[in-house]
């Protein structure tokens, strides 16, 4: 993957690859800054359009993709996000992987939870982009960082 | 520093937000319109979200905050012109903006804010 650095640790996601999905258009963006955070919205805007999303689906991708990037910065300390699109030949979709190497989530379930926040947030953000999206999965070691991946499909 | 421009009719503070709003801006925002709910003695906040093509939950609890804070100060806040794919996601996302007044377009909204002022 052209300049995607893989995870500081053990990152075997059951999501991915995706079967027999061709993997097009592979691109990584920092997070380290608010400023960021509104390329990314921007960037994922563009991808949907071009993938033909509905109007409601762009939105909620985009705003899961925000969620998630927040907590990439605020909670991980940092880090980055690949973009791709996905082709599996029945269905086109965008896949967004967050990796930070920040301390990690200690207690998912907790963390899942509406309303549960460690920092000064709603707490809606994972549970929340968990529910905007088709796809979600989360990897974390304690320590070692935190690795999300969100995947929308069109719909046909 | 970059800021959102606030604008004052009579007893009305507007506010129309036109950029993708990241957070410290956002922050700036809620700031600016308590410190103007005061020195402008305002009854009324009108903040036009038409444009926003995003509210994601910090951008959500900003507008529950002003709107919490303007109610402390004596000032009633409504949100205008939600787009429907904005509000669908919101309210997946688990944010129904509670206590948050809301009217389709700026003129109902000033209508309501002209309405609650005169009680």
């Amino acid at each position: 993957m052209s300049g995607y650095s893989a995870p500081a640790f053990e990152f075997n996601p059951s999501l991915l690859p995706v079967g027999g999905a061709m993997v097009q258009q592979s691109q990584s963006l920092p997070l380290h800054s608010d400023e960021h955070v509104v390329m990314l919205r921007k960037v994922v805007r563009e991808r949907s359009i071009e993938l033909q999303f509905g109007l409601v689906d762009q939105t909620k991708l985009i705003t899961a993709a925000s969620e998630i990037a927040r907590n990439t910065l605020k909670y991980g300390g940092g880090g980055e996000v690949r973009l791709q699109n996905l082709d599996t030949g029945a269905k086109v979709g965008v896949c967004l992987t967050f990796v930070d190497d920040g301390p990690g989530i200690v207690d998912m379930e907790r963390a899942m939870t509406d309303g549960y926040t460690s920092g000064g947030g709603l707490g809606l953000g994972l549970g929340g982009a968990r529910r905007l999206v088709d796809d979600f999965e989360i990897c974390t070691q304690p320590g070692k960082g935190t690795a999300v991946i969100l995947i929308k499909w069109k719909r046909c | 520093m970059e800021r959102i421009p606030i604008l004052r009719m009579g007893k009305l503070l507007l506010v129309t937000i036109q950029v993708d709003m990241h957070d410290r801006l956002a922050m700036t925002l809620q700031d600016d319109l308590t410190d103007r709910i005061v020195k402008d003695e305002a009854k009324g906040v009108l903040i036009d979200i038409s444009a926003l093509d995003l509210v994601d939950s910090f951008i959500g609890r900003m507008i529950s905050n002003t709107a919490a804070m303007a109610r402390v100060l004596d000032a009633s806040t409504v949100v205008v012109g939600m787009q429907p794919a904005v509000a669908i996601t919101l309210v997946e996302l688990g944010l129904t903006l509670t206590g948050v007044k809301t009217a389709l377009n700026v003129e109902k909204g000033v209508a309501l804010l002209e309405k609650s002022m005169r009680r």
